[in-house]
């Protein structure tokens, strides 16, 4: 779809040089003389869907090192940059000093009054100061870092998930700006010298472009569960949101749940059982 | 300013445009590398698209494969010969790396020798590197 | 005309030379972060804008600043003021070149700028802001080149210039709104979550602007033989003392929300920049003297015996000058991301080479404006004298 109305835009304003780059890729189909059909794309058929993918975060299940596990399981496998790594100078000579408020992360551990500042409580009961809440990015419903985005690199599916297309970044970084939730990184340099052990089924990212959790997308895609799910113990839950049937929301109809900073109206897709 | 100065002038100008031209006369004395099909490619009778169209059009092809992937969550390609193919560079065997294994001769030979610099490998890995 | 620009007396040519000498620095300093990343900047995960962006958005205010003169002059043919617009379209055309600049050294991915042509997104602000920085930028060069051409030929500036004149005040306020709107529109950063920050802007760039053309005006007395004229100046700054103070009332009306409604959300920041906040206080020293530098300014500009006074001025319009930069392009942008939308502390302040970088632009947009400046003063002077 996208694609699409991208080509009529451009048709429409005229911009030639870019219609003409245009043509020969859509011409694939009809010029090979061998097969009978045009080509095609079409998603695996164990790729999961929903309309509205969401998460659920049991916090009660939660403990320091299962939180650990689960940034782990996910900035591995996602070639996330580890700033404290040590940098191999034979691969990677000249590399410079880190500065380590240049982080990157996709999913950490915050404590309640950082994850839910509105929710700030002098009389908070006890338990809530010491469990590790989960953030990441939640695929807001209405995510003012779409909204944000000048070169649409920032954007969302229709399933829900709110991805970024690498390629296409500028690194203006507006949507950081834009999100309220602090869920965005930036690299501010090149990341590879920082990754222990790239993860051959993940790109790593390049410098200049923004980056942050996309659900996994590439392994729903294969209709596998995310990695935080499969390091959470239980402790996280991936579902379809509009569908009253589905793990998460079920876990929703039978406990109070709270979403972090409600009153701004991104409605965000990830859910905390407290 | 005489008519013989201005056409002078002008032979030299054109001169200096085409300098990359000359400068590569005189100094390369390469043939144009054939790319090796090297690994499964070698057995493998079809590609995704006719090799003349694939030498021709192979970038708008993963420009438009990327947009899929990224932006439709479509992965895979139903080429129009019948073959699949995971519409990734690296990642699984039915990529393009995993096909053509080697992507130094099979990628890098002729970017090299025309000099261009795709940035892909800023990002995407080459499983061979990693191990 | 542009053979005027490479006819010029020694010190015309070492302030070029200098020039020059500062965007090549400013260049290599720049070459070095293109190869290596946004990592040799001040700026992190918590405060991802900084130093480009802050004096990005102070110069939009002083390009849109501008329009104070060409208002008067063209919508009410204030005759005073003939002298003089041409210099404030120049201003605007050099501070546009700058705010271009900064944008594009601020990019992560500068060579992919041009994806916010291929890929329109009618729904960002940045995108608006892009087409207004440039229909101002255009609209000045050509309608003060047309203009000052004319006048060098001693005839009438063509027709169709006064419609794109007319045009050119509403995209002046248009390019400060726009870019005031990137900022008020972000649901979740409470200090510029404020429906007054555009009119807020406007105020101070209607200040910054004129304040700074005074000063040129000064330093073309000196260093020309066209005089701008003395009551035109005046004008100007009452213009400066009027807006300057809207920005102080509109400052204080920001302060009586926030302090009086108590919405910690919105009051952490400014209590960050005013008093300090959990210890960290980098920026209330600056936040202090930027405010009083204004408020003195507006005083000496509101009274008439000072005002007149031809050595004080142009200290006024500096106060003000440096008062409005120091709000705007060390306040505002800090104060937005400090604290970060989960409260943790993060402070921020340029590295060594961002403000090289920085420098280098600025001597970018003074290049521009001297060479626009000599051409326009040598026009007046022919046509004068
Ligand atoms: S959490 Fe932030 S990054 Fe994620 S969708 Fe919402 S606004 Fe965008
Ligand atoms: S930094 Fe990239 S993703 Fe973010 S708004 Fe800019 S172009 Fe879009």
């Amino acid at each position: 779809m996208m694609e699409k109305s991208r080509r009529c835009f451009l048709k429409v304003a005229g911009i030639a040089a870019i219609g003409l780059g245009a043509a020969p890729a859509m011409n694939f189909a009809a010029s090979d003389s061998h097969g009978s059909a045009a080509a095609e794309k079409a998603k695996s058929p164990d790729a999961l869907h929903a309309e509205r993918w969401g998460m659920a975060i049991i916090v009660k299940k939660l403990n320091d090192k299962i939180a650990k596990q689960i940034t782990h399981a996910c900035h591995t496998q996602h070639n996330v940059p580890d700033f404290t790594h040590e940098v191999d100078t034979q691969a990677f000579p000249n590399t410079r000093a880190v500065n380590h408020k240049q982080e990157i992360k996709w999913i950490w551990k915050e404590k309640f009054h950082y994850a839910f500042p509105d929710k700030e409580d002098e009389f908070l009961n006890e338990k809530f100061h010491h469990l590790p809440f989960m953030v990441t990015c939640n695929h807001c419903k209405n995510a003012p870092c779409v909204q944000a985005c000048p070169t649409q690199a920032t954007f969302k599916r229709e399933d829900g998930i709110v991805v970024m297309d690498y390629h296409r970044c500028i690194g203006c970084r507006f949507c950081m700006a834009a999100c309220p939730y602090g869920s965005r990184s930036f690299n501010f340099r090149d990341p590879r010298p920082f990754i222990a052990e790239t993860d051959p089924d993940f790109p790593t990212r390049s410098k200049g472009v923004v980056e942050k959790c996309n659900l996994c997308a590439e392994r729903l895609a294969k209709g596998e569960q995310p990695h935080c799910v499969e390091a959470s113990e239980g402790a996280i839950v991936v579902g379809d949101l509009e569908d009253p049937e589905s793990d998460v929301r079920k876990l929703l109809k039978e406990h109070y749940s709270i979403r972090r900073k409600q009153s701004l109206g991104t409605e965000p897709s990830v859910y905390y059982i407290v | 300013m005489t008519k013989n100065m201005i056409m002078g002038g002008l032979a030299v100008f054109v001169l200096a445009v085409l300098s990359p031209f000359w400068f590569n006369m005189v100094t390369t004395t390469q043939a144009a590398p054939e790319p090796e099909l090297l690994g499964p490619a070698k057995q493998a009778k079809k590609c995704v698209l006719e090799t003349y169209d694939m030498r021709a059009n192979h970038m708008s092809l993963l420009d438009e494969w990327r947009d899929a992937v990224v932006r439709d969550a479509d992965r895979i390609y139903v080429a129009a010969n019948g073959n699949f193919f995971n519409m990734s560079l690296s990642t699984g065997e039915n990529s393009c790396l995993g096909c053509h294994a080697d992507k130094a001769k099979f990628c890098d030979s002729c970017h090299t020798y025309t000099s261009v610099d795709p940035y892909c490998w800023d990002c995407h890995t080459n499983p061979k590197e990693i191990e | 005309m542009l053979e005027i620009a490479v006819k010029g007396n020694r010190n015309y040519w070492m302030w070029i030379i200098f020039l020059l000498i500062v965007i090549g620095i400013g260049k290599i300093a720049y070459l070095d972060q293109f190869f290596n990343g946004l990592m040799i900047t001040g700026m992190s995960r918590d405060v991802s804008w900084g130093f480009y962006i802050a004096n990005f958005t102070f110069l939009v205010g002083v390009a849109a600043g501008g329009v104070m003169v060409v208002i008067p002059y063209y919508l009410h043919d204030y005759e005073k003021f003939h002298r003089i617009t041409i210099l404030g379209e120049f201003l605007a055309v050099a501070s546009l070149v700058m705010c271009l600049l900064f944008i594009i050294v601020d990019l992560g991915q500068p060579v992919r700028m041009l994806n916010v042509l291929l890929y329109p997104s009618p729904k960002s602000m940045l995108f608006y802001d892009m087409l207004v920085l440039n229909g101002y930028l255009f609209l000045n060069i050509v309608i003060g080149w047309k203009v000052l051409e004319a006048e060098r030929n001693q005839v009438k500036p063509p027709a169709w210039t006064k419609p794109l004149i007319y045009l050119s005040i509403p995209f002046a306020i248009g390019i400060h709104t726009v870019t005031a709107y990137l900022y008020c529109g972000l649901p979740g950063r409470g200090f510029w979550l404020t429906a007054i920050l555009a009119p807020r802007f406007l105020a101070s760039a209607f200040a910054a602007g004129p304040a700074f053309l005074i000063i040129l005006c000064y330093i073309i007395r000196k260093f020309t033989k066209f005089d701008p004229g003395w009551e035109a100046m005046q004008t100007l700054s009452k213009i400066v003392c009027y807006a300057v103070i809207a920005n102080l009332f509109f400052f204080l009306c920001e302060v009586f929300v926030v302090y009086y409604s108590g919405i910690p959300g919105h009051k952490t920041h400014l209590q960050y920049l005013l008093f300090g906040y959990h210890g960290y206080n980098a920026l209330v020293p600056w936040m202090w003297s930027g405010f009083i530098l204004m408020a003195v300014g507006a005083v000496f500009l509101v009274i008439p015996k000072l005002r007149t006074n031809y050595i004080l001025l142009p200290v006024a319009c500096a106060m003000v000058f440096i008062g409005a930069w120091i709000d705007k392009g060390l306040g505002m942008i800090s104060g937005g991301f400090v604290p970060s939308p989960l409260h943790h502390v993060t402070e921020y302040a340029p590295t060594g080479q961002e403000i090289v970088i920085t420098l280098g632009v600025y001597a970018t947009g003074f290049l521009v404006l001297t060479i626009l400046y000599k051409l326009a003063t040598q026009v007046k002077e022919e046509v004068g004298g």
